[in-house]
Order: structure tokens, then sequence, then C-alpha cells
């Protein structure tokens, strides 16, 4: 009978968590949603739309998809990949940069 | 999540535990049930695409020297005759939010073998995705009305239209398919095929309740790309 007490601990978790959790991603959509309604420009839109939005990705994916209570070997596997991405990003943002200076160089001034 | 104590197993903190499962030359993956850990291996592909997608826009947007579309009117939507920015889309992501925290309570309740419980909480996570896909073809009609084209648009850089359609598209096409399979799911739930061990179509593995929990794991990581697009397509 203690063995299945036991169990039961470990693989399930007291509602409260998920009702927190739940509450915190609603707050956070809001105030994403408000960075919209406020009409904020610049770095301060793009700092805040960042936030929010790795803050609800982290809570889901930490609570909602338990990688919090995981095994360290999967959440490594899981996460070490998205470096690539990271690297990925990079990459693009410096070609962006350049075609977007060739078009204009081009199109508007004249080669 | 994986039961840490397993005989002879038990799971170390850090990164001596992963030392550990790597290095013992057996599963990998310890007390981890092989379907979630392929469930990871797949989101861990998609990931990737959906990422291709974004960054594919994100260069498509940053070298087009037209301007690009401002999102906020693009998808305003008129309430009591007051144009209000991204109504529709906020709605949208209240109503996947909402799904997403049904199906994790879905999940503990399964584990608890609270046999309605978790049948009602996945029927319910599967009428939030219909919702989410019923307002989006909603948005989909409304933008082709309007004279969006994947080629062409009134309002601003040509590309978006194509990045628009592909990237919602595809994520709509994933909410569709996690409908389909939480309604059947919630069948197999409530017609108690997870307490008996009864045998699923596709597989001779026995009904478990893990499964609902690899079938949450599909639902978030969907809830997951929305913050996303939300974040790059709407907002930025």
């Amino acid at each position: 009978m203690s063995e299945i007490e036991k169990k039961d601990q470990t693989s399930t978790h007291k509602i409260g968590i998920y009702l927190w959790i739940w509450g915190l991603l609603f707050v956070l959509s809001f105030f994403s949603y408000l960075v919209d309604w406020y009409q904020f420009q610049g770095l301060l839109r793009w700092s805040l739309i960042l936030i929010f939005m790795f803050l609800k990705a982290g809570l889901i994916m930490a609570f909602f998809m338990h990688l919090f209570w995981e095994r360290y070997a999967l959440v490594n596997v899981l996460l070490w990949p998205m470096t690539a991405i990271a690297c990925f990003i990079v990459l693009m943002v410096a070609e962006f940069k350049y075609t977007l200076f060739t078009r204009i160089f081009y199109f508007f001034i004249g080669g | 999540m994986s039961d840490p104590k397993i005989e002879g197993l038990e799971l170390k903190p850090g990164f001596k535990g992963m030392a550990s499962d790597t290095a013992s030359d057996q599963t990998m993956f310890k007390g981890v049930h092989w379907g979630k850990a392929m469930m990871w291996i797949f989101l861990l592909s998609d990931t990737f695409v959906f990422s291709c997608f974004l960054i594919a826009y994100m260069k498509g947007r940053g070298s087009t020297p037209v301007e690009w579309p401002n999102p906020s009117e693009v998808f305003a939507l008129d309430a009591f005759g007051v144009p209000v920015p991204l109504l529709l889309i906020a709605i949208m992501t209240f109503v996947l939010i909402t799904s997403s925290g049904t199906m994790a309570l879905a999940v503990k309740y399964g584990y608890e073998k609270n046999r309605k419980m978790c049948g009602w909480l996945v029927l319910a996570t599967a009428m939030g995705g219909l919702t989410f896909v019923g307002m989006q073809a909603f948005e989909w009609s409304k933008l082709i009305h309007e004279g969006v084209r994947p080629w062409e648009n009134p309002f601003g850089a040509a590309q978006f239209g194509s990045f628009f359609f592909m990237i919602t598209g595809f994520h709509g096409t994933h909410v569709s398919i996690g409908v389909i399979f939480l309604f059947i799911y919630s069948y197999k739930v409530f017609a108690g095929h997870y307490d008996t061990g009864k045998r699923g179509w596709f597989t001779t593995m026995k009904g478990d309740y893990v499964e609902i929990e690899i079938l949450g794991l599909y639902w978030h990581f969907v809830d997951l790309v929305w913050v996303f697009i939300f974040a790059f397509f709407y907002l930025w």
C-alpha cells in the first residue's frame, strides 16, 4: 500500500501548480496583447514581445510538458539542438541585410 | 513525467544523472515510455520545420524594400462598429491556452485513473481545438475576400500572403490533426480502454494512461508553436 502511495506522489502533481501556470499564461498573453493595444514601438516593443514569448514558452515546456520533472538525459537531447536554430537565425539575419542592401542599391540607386 | 524510482536506476540530479543514463549501455531514457520518447523526437523535428518557416519569414520580411503590411490593421476586426486590433487573434490565443490547460489537467486525472474527469477534459480540449480551427477558417476567408493572395495583397509587400498562408496553414493542419486524435482518445478514455489495458489499433501495446500524456505533449506543442507565431507574425 505504501508503495502505491509513493508511486502516486511521483507521477502526479497537485492541481494547484497547473492552475497557477494556466493563470500565468493567461496574464502573459494579455500583456503581450497590450503591447499591441498601446502601440509600443521600437526596441521596447520587440523586447517586450520576446520576453513574454519566452516566458510563455518556458512555462508550457517546463510544467505542461513536464520537462521540469523529466530525466536530464531527455531534457538535454531536446534543448541542445535549439542552438543550431539560433545559429541559423544569426546566419539569416546577415543574409537578409545583404539582400536588402543589394535591392536598395540596384532598384533605387541603380547599379 | 518519468518515474524516477526504478530499481537500481535511481535518477541522480543534473549532469551526473544524464551521464549515468547515457553511459549505462542500456536504454537511454530510463523510465520514459518509448512512445513518449518517440513523440519528443518527433516534436523536435517538427520544431525544426516550424523554425525554418519562421526564419524564412524573417528573411523575406527583412529583405523587402516595400513596406510590410501592418498586422494590427490587417487583422483588426469590427466589434460593434469599432475596429479592434488583433481581436480575433487574441480570442484564438486565449482559446488555445484554455485547451492547453484542460489537456494538462486531463493528463493529471488520467494518471490518477479518474476515467470520467480525464475523458471530459480531453473532450473539452477537442472542442477548444475545433473552435480554434473554426476561427482560423473565418480569418482566412475574411482575408481572401479582402484580396490577400499568396502572390499579392492590397496592404503592402507581396510576400506577406505566402508567409501568412504557409505558416498559419501548417499550424492549422497540426491543430486539425490534433482535434481528430483528441476525439478518438476521448472515446477511448470513456470506453475504458486504458483501465482494462485494451490494445490499440496500430499497435499491440496495451492501453495505458501514458498515451494521454503523449497526446498531451503533441497538443501543448501546438500551443507552443502558436506562442511563437503570435509573437513574430501578429505582434512584431
